[in-house]
This record gives structure tokens, C-alpha cells and sequence, in this order.
């Protein structure tokens, strides 16, 4: 426990000393925020309270999703060489960096909901706090399956490789326009993925719709997914090892 | 201090590692000798727990390989060839977080940090980058960081390759005082002959896997009829050291 906030504090330190990259990787969202949001509101579609929610979505595939990016920088200095020689649990060698990677996420999410409640959002409270966490959640599957990404793929690879990955599957999770929209095979095909669910999820809390099968899978899926990125990312820290 | 035996390490279709046997006594200065790609850094690593041999078994300070690493983890310091520094952090934050990680209080860690950089002769450098500082200086700071849970046992993999003569001799000054005050065990790899028999109570040489003459250097050299350690290496190799040593 000691160890996993000494890391987690030490990478938030780290995190707070470049404020260009705190802010470049929640640029997105915001742009979408923005630019985009305001014809989504009058498009008839929906809603704010519609949109918010992908974009929360949106923010955990680019922030936490390229969280792994730093990793790469650590191993071919030998920092995560360094680390790994410590006693302190592979689990949490993981965990301090996606810790960090949470609480940077909040911060950021906290930030597109404000400017979205400036632009005429308008949500219950405890839907949005419960969404926060909701991608918190899902932030910390995403985050661990960057960092088992960065460390398997080749160093030159993560960047464009991550990049790439992560518009196919917002456009899946019906971020941008509700996947009820689409035809039949599109929408087979965002079943398949992760967050679509989470999308849906969010989008019941921002509705107020607490008790909505939406919101269960949402929630299942996530924990799921946070289970199974955790799962892969301490193997990854693990293999090699005696 | 260091038990082996039967170590192997095979990549895919290499070989690295093909039986290493090995006894390492408290307090000794054990240098490993090789050229390159013969696996000195293969067994450091499988030695110093990040790395899992292909078979093998080993008692590393005490504690078993395989049934508790973090125990052995906790016992030893490793220095690796690459160094352990990013450029863009000051080297005072990453020295107090890997000493915190070894449970040492805040204060505890500052003030261990400090002590140990005056020592190694870097006083008050905790602000700065590695971008600013000679090969010596980072690799001193490197050994820091080795050092600063107060290891029985010290790896160092490679500590002077690519510096000048100076602060090479410089560096081998801080290893022997290292032994002297402290009774640290060291096992290092280097492929500066003359220097592994200056330093050296034993050398280990290591060629295409496999330990092919182990010895303190004087044993070795008059059981070789040689002058140097490089001629006990043409004689037990058939080659020159320098040849496969480039880099
Ligand atoms: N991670 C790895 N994957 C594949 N081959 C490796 C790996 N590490 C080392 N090797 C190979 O194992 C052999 C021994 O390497 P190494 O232990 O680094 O030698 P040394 O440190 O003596 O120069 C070399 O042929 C090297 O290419
Ligand atoms: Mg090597």
C-alpha cells in the first residue's frame, strides 16, 4: 500500500510538471466538446446529456488509452529495469502508474463536464458523479491495456499502432451518434466491443435511468474490462521474471 | 553469497546461457569476463530475478531464485549496463522514490540519498539531469542507486565501458572502498582485463555461454603460463578478448 502511493505520488509529480501533455491528451474530446457539440445539441439526435457521455468515453480511449506512451520512455532507460529489481509487487508497479493515470482522467473529465454544463448541459448530479467514476473504472482497464501494449509491442509500433486502435473503437461505442441509429451489421459489430457498453451506461446515469438494464452492462462490462486489463498488465510486468 | 547451478537462458533459437555454474563467497569481488554477446548480461539478469531461467537452479543472498525473488530483490543491488536514469527527471526524485520503494521513509530517503551522493562524490547534484553530466558522474549515480537499501550484494553489469581511464580508476577507487568499509560482495562483468586483475579476488571467464576458466587472476595467469589475463583468455578461447569486444 505505502509503495503504491509513493509511486502514485511520484508520477502525479511527474504528471503536474507537464501541463502541455495533460491538456493535449483530453484535446480531443474537447475539440468534439466544442466544435461538434453544438450541432449535435440542435441535429435532433439528441442532447447534451447524449453526447457527454461519449465523449467521457472518447477521453478514456485517448488519455488512458495512450497512457503507455510514458513506458516506453522508462524501459529504454533502463527506469523500468530499475524497478522491477525492488521488492514491490509487479501489481503495483502497475497500479501506480494507472492510479496516476486515473486521477489525471478525473481531473480531465471533470473539466469537459463543466465547460459541457457552460455550453447548456444539463444532468442530475449524482448521475454525472456516478459517471465520473463509472470511466474511472473503465480508464483503468484502458490504461493497463496500454501499458501491456507499449511493453509487447515493438517501441516504434505503440504510437501509431495505439493511434489507429482508438478511432475504429469510438466510432463503434456510439460515442458520436447512439448506435440506434445504425444498421443491423454496424450494430453487431459495436456489440462486440467494450464501449458500447459503457457508452450506454453513462448515457442512463446522465438520464437519471439508475435502475435501466443500460446502466447494469455498463457496469458490468467495465469491471470487466478493468478485471481483465489489470489481469494482462501484471502478467506483462510479470513474465521474464524469476 | 551466490549458489548456482545448471543455469541456461535459450531466446527463441539462441543459446545465450548453456550451463552456468557458480560460488560466489561473502565479501569477494568477483569479476565476470567476456566479450560481447558471450551472456554475462543474461546471467546478471537471471541472477538478479528479471529474468527466468530456462533451468537451472540458484540461491541468490541467501534466498532462493525461484521460491522467493522478493527476498533476494530485497538483498541485492543491480547496476545495469544501460544505466537506470531517464534524461528529463531530476536525478534527486527517481534516487528518494527507488528508496522509498524499499520502504524507507521520506526523510530517511533524502537523507540516504544525500549521504550516498557525497560519497560517490556528487554532492548536491540532486536537482540536476543526467543530460548535464560526464559518463563518470552517471555512472557513479547509477552505483547510487544500487546502493541505497544498503545491499549485501552488488551486480554491476558493464560499470566502466566507455569511460576514460581516469574515471575508470576512479570508479574501481569507490568498488574497493566499497568492500572494505561496507563487506559488499560485488560480481561484475567487464571486459577491461587488466582492470578485472587489479580489482578482482577471482575471475570468472565466460565464452559462448559457458564458464571455460575460473580463478583468482594470478592462479590463472601462472596456470597458463601467461603475463596477462588477455593471454589467459587467447589460451582458454583461442581468441583475442578485444576482437568480439568492440563496443
Ligand atoms: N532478450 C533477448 N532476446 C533474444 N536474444 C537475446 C536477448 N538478450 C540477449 N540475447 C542474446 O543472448 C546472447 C548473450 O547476450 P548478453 O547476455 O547480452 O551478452 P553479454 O552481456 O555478454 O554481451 C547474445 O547472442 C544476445 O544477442
Ligand atoms: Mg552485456
Amino acid at each position: 500500500m505505502t509503495a503504491l502511493t509513493v509511486l502514485t505520488g511520484h508520477y502525479l509529480r511527474a504528471s503536474f510538471g507537464n501541463k502541455f501533455s495533460l491538456v493535449f491528451s483530453a484535446l480531443q474530446p474537447f475539440l468534439y466538446l466544442v466544435l461538434f457539440g453544438p450541432l449535435f445539441d440542435r441535429s435532433g439526435v439528441g442532447s447534451w446529456a447524449v453526447l457527454v457521455p461519449g465523449l467521457l468515453v472518447q477521453l478514456g480511449l485517448t488519455s488512458a488509452g495512450m497512457a503507455g506512451f510514458g513506458i516506453v520512455f522508462d524501459q529504454r532507460f533502463g527506469v523500468l529495469e530499475r524497478l522491477r529489481v525492488t521488492p514491490v509487487s509487479r501489481v503495483t508497479l502497475l497500479l501506480g502508474r494507472v492510479l496516476r493515470d486515473c486521477v489525471v482522467l478525473l481531473i480531465q473529465a471533470v473539466a469537459i463536464n463543466v465547460a459541457a454544463y457552460a455550453l447548456g448541459l444539463r444532468a442530475p448530479l449524482a448521475g454525472v458523479l456516478a459517471a465520473l467514476l463509472l470511466t474511472t473504472v473503465l480508464s483503468v482497464g484502458m490504461a493497463s491495456l496500454s501499458y501491456t501494449a507499449a511493453l509487447t509491442l515493438r517501441q516504434e509500433l505503440f504510437a501509431p499502432v495505439m493511434s489507429t486502435l482508438v478511432v475504429p473503437l469510438m466510432l463503434l461505442s456510439g460515442a458520436l451518434l447512439p448506435m440506434s441509429l445504425a444498421p443491423a451489421w454496424l450494430d453487431v459489430v459495436s456489440r462486440l466491443t467494450p464501449f458500447r457498453y459503457a457508452v450506454e451506461g453513462l448515457r442512463a446515469l446522465f438520464a437519471g435511468s439508475y435502475a435501466s438494464s443500460a446502466l447494469v452492462w455498463g457496469v458490468v462490462v467495465s469491471l470487466a474490462f478493468a478485471v481483465l486489463g489489470v489481469t494482462l498488465g501484471t502478467s506483462r510486468f510479470q513474465r521474464e521474471n524469476a | 553469497m551466490i549458489h548456482a547451478r545448471g543455469l541456461t537462458k535459450t531466446f527463441g533459437p539462441v543459446e545465450a546461457v548453456r550451463g552456468i555454474d557458480l560460488d560466489v563467497s561473502a565479501g569477494e569481488i568477483v569479476g565476470f569476463l567476456g566479450p560481447n554477446g558471450a551472456g554475462k548480461t543474461t546471467t546478471l539478469r537471471m541472477l538478479t530475478t528479471l529474468l527466468r531461467p530456462t533451468s537451472g537452479t540458484a540461491t541468490v543472498a541467501g534466498a532462493d531464485l525461484f521460491a522467493d525473488p522478493a527476498a533476494v530483490r530485497r538483498r541485492i543491488g543491480y547496476v545495469a549496463q544501460g544505466g537506470a536514469f531517464a534524461p528529463f527527471s531530476p536525478v534527486g526524485q527517481e534516487l528518494v522514490l527507488q528508496a522509498r520503494l524499499y520502504g524507507l521513509s521520506k526523510e530517511q530517503a533524502r537523507e540516504r540519498v544525500t549521504t550516498l551522493l557525497a560519497e560517490l562524490d556528487l554532492p548536491g547534484v540532486e536537482e540536476r539531469t543526467t543530460v548535464t553530466m560526464s559518463g563518470g558522474q552517471k555512472r557513479r549515480l547509477d552505483i547510487a542507486m544500487g546502493l541505497l537499501h544498503r545491499p549485501e550484494l552488488l551486480f554491476l553489469d558493464e560499470p566502466t565501458t566507455g569511460l576514460d581511464p581516469q574515471s575508470r580508476a576512479n570508479l574501481w577507487d569507490h568498488v574497493r572502498r566499497l568492500r572494505e568499509r561496507d563487506g559488499l560482495t560485488v560480481f561484475l562483468t567487464t571486459h577491461y582485463l587488466e582492470e578485472a586483475d587489479a580489482l578482482c579476488d577471482r575471475v570468472l571467464i565466460i565464452d559462448n555461454g559457458r564458464i571455460v576458466a575460473q580463478g583468482a587472476p594470478d592462479e590463472l595467469k601462472s596456470e597458463h603460463g601467461a603475463r596477462t589475463l588477455d593471454d589467459v583468455f587467447l589460451a582458454v578461447t583461442g581468441r583475442e578478448l578485444r576482437e568480439g569486444a568492440a563496443a
